[in-house]
């Protein structure tokens, strides 16, 4: 009798302690963990890096300052000292690999093959990230052979761990609770979030932000889109989400939500090639030191450094300005009215 | 001590204390000798983890503590859609897939179509993803613009769901039924039941008893694919940890969704055992063995 209460009232009982046990160890402070020689080391490698990674994207912003403020092309070429496919910390050694979802849309990525229209092709070198990509690529050193894509999908492209790909470039935005995890390239692109709706839709019209209040607004998961709507127009009905930007496409097409969010350079080539009767209903102001695209990289990469050089370099020397012209021109659209 | 020895004649079975007390003393010591391995096993593990390199940030990224608190609050409230999917598709398809069984087993030849129709239903519907069946509804009915047909992405989200499980649902209650001896049935018949009473008072109470964990298996299965709706656009647990995760690139929300789906399914598994054992004791009731 009492061996059947021993089982039956002791042993939950330990296992109750023993997984409390398990918790408590889990809930361990880091710091307090590294007490075996590895995890030190681990520890110390870590807090030298993101030290020296630190240091040199300030050096780095030094730099492009510099170069902005009119050093021109030769302080430019300076900045990149240091910056060949030889001493730069690659995934793969002598090749720049770069990561970015699928599929890669228009305008940022444009491929003129049939065959590839449905998952874009970002090698083409076509398209406003893939030639940024490019131009990177050359003012590093690399060849265009020199470059391969992978592709990343925007979820996985912040998971903990090594990474794959040297940077990511897919139209991510900058901003500080991301960059608790990875680190990213200054910004390439300053964007704008605009409304895209059909021309039948009751929101077609508006010009207000409190217009588009009462209206069924979708967006793609994970987007500066989706967080404007919920922050910015905070509309009634919950917003729309989908898991790229194809599937808010079809649930406008298909009547199911009003309008949708996109930055402006999508919604401009959307309502220009994808979807015939749509227009823009007009773009929102940029907020305060507005939303910047950047390139991501792995948290500590040295690498950033050099990217940054040569992203400023692209800047002063005004050919960042020119692929944008070249990609992106047009995007315009009115502006909503609070 | 002294012994005591039962009348004769006594039902009391006689007990030797010197057994009972070895049996107690080996008890113990199993329980024992298993807690102190369980725990030993435990601190070891969680030692270990805690020691390898990459442990603070796994704990960083998947257990971190401000994010939970931060986004737990909201993955409940999105969890209320997922429920609302689940209570609403669960009794549907519990008499849609009871109606498709009992179609699939009638033996006249006059219902042939009908048997015929049940069977491609099933096939077709247990042949496809649940996945796909969610897209094509969600999607493509709101497409053709019809006129007075719901454009609310939820409706068709829950209708495929329906559609879907149904298939296998109606699966389950065939085995059932197909597991019931067919002398029942023959004698219910020459009690003077007719086809319906013969199902609806012999067979079907027994098939129904016999397939209620694999029952309970699907329902579960269904409250975790609510999850599936989230494709469509609406706002569920899954979508709103999603969405959580990639705006601070933190995973712990995921964490979150995947302990309230847990919190859920665990009730539900224990309440399908209860119902089981009180089932098994109702029938064995007064049983000789």
């Amino acid at each position: 009798m009492s061996g059947l209460t021993t089982r039956r009232v002791l042993m939950p009982a330990l296992a109750l302690a023993a997984s409390g046990l398990m918790l408590a160890a889990c809930a361990q402070e880091p710091s307090a963990s590294s007490t075996t020689a590895a995890a030190t080391t681990a520890a110390a490698s870590t807090a030298a890096a993101s030290a020296a990674s630190s240091a040199a994207s300030a050096a780095a912003s030094t730099a492009a300052s510099t170069a902005a403020s009119g050093g021109a092309s030769a302080s430019a070429a300076a900045a990149l000292d240091g910056c060949s496919p030889e001493n730069l910390t690659l995934v793969n050694p002598g090749t720049l690999t770069i990561g970015t979802d699928t599929p890669a849309y228009p305008p940022y990525f444009v491929t003129d093959d049939p065959a590839k229209q449905d998952a874009g092709d970002p090698s083409s070198g076509q398209g406003f990230e893939s030639a940024v990509a490019y131009a990177l690529a050359d003012k590093l050193g690399f060849t265009k052979d020199q470059v391969t894509w992978q592709v990343v999908p925007f979820n996985s492209s912040y998971a903990p761990g090594d990474k794959t790909f040297d940077f990511d470039v897919n139209q991510i935005s900058i901003t500080p609770k991301r960059q608790k995890v990875v680190d990213f390239s200054d910004g390439y692109y300053t964007v704008n979030q605009a409304v895209v709706a059909l021309a039948d839709s009751p929101i077609a019209s508006a010009t207000t932000l409190a217009e588009l209040k009462s209206a069924k607004l979708g967006a793609q998961e994970g987007t500066t889109s989706l967080d404007f709507i919920t922050n910015t127009i905070q509309p009634t009905e919950q917003p729309f989400v989908f898991n790229d930007t194809n599937m808010a496409k079809s649930s406008l097409e298909n009547g199911t939500i009003d309008g949708i969010v996109v930055d402006l350079p999508t919604a401009y080539y959307i309502t220009a090639a994808q979807i015939p009767n749509s227009k823009i209903v007009g773009q929102f102001k940029a907020q305060a030191g507005g939303e910047q695209f950047g390139l991501l990289f792995q948290k500590g990469n040295p690498l950033v450094t050099c990217v940054n050089k040569a992203l400023a370099a692209l800047k002063s020397s005004g050919e960042l300005q020119q692929i944008q012209d070249q990609w992106l021109a047009g995007a315009a659209a009115p502006y909503f009215t609070e | 001590m002294t012994i005591t020895t039962p009348a004769p004649g006594s039902p009391v079975a006689y007990k030797d204390p010197v057994r009972q007390a070895l049996a107690r003393r080996r008890a113990r010591r199993d329980a024992f000798v298993g807690m102190a391995s369980l725990v030993g096993f435990v601190v070891v593990v969680a030692f270990l983890v805690s020691r390898t390199p990459g442990w603070p940030a796994v704990q960083e990224t998947f257990f971190n503590g401000q994010e939970f608190v931060d986004t737990f609050p909201g993955l409940l409230q999105a969890f209320l859609l997922n429920v609302k999917i689940f209570l609403i598709a669960e009794p549907i398809i519990l008499v849609f897939s009871l109606i498709i069984a009992l179609v699939r087993t009638l033996r006249a030849p006059i219902f042939l179509p009908l048997r015929v129709l049940a069977t491609i239903y099933v096939d077709v519907f247990r042949g496809v993803p649940t996945i796909l069946v969610i897209l094509l509804l969600g999607f493509g009915i709101p497409a053709l613009r019809l006129q007075g047909v719901p454009t609310n992405p939820v409706v068709w989200g829950t209708t495929a769901l329906i559609l879907s499980y149904s298939a296998y649902v109606a699966e389950v209650f065939r085995a059932g039924i197909g597991s019931i001896h067919p002398s029942q049935r023959m004698a219910a018949r020459s009690l003077g039941l007719s086809t319906f009473q013969t199902d609806r008072y012999v067979v079907l109470p027994q098939a129904i008893r016999n397939v209620v964990p694999p029952l309970l298996n699907d329902f579960i299965s269904l409250e975790k694919d609510t999850a599936l709706v989230s494709v469509l656009g609406p706002i569920e647990v899954l979508r709103q940890a999603q969405i959580d995760a990639s705006s601070t690139f933190n995973y712990t929300a995921y964490v979150g969704a995947a302990l309230i789906f847990i919190a859920l399914t665990i009730p539900m598994t224990r309440f399908a055992d209860w119902v089981q054992a009180r089932m098994s004791k109702r029938q064995r009731a007064g049983a000789v063995a």
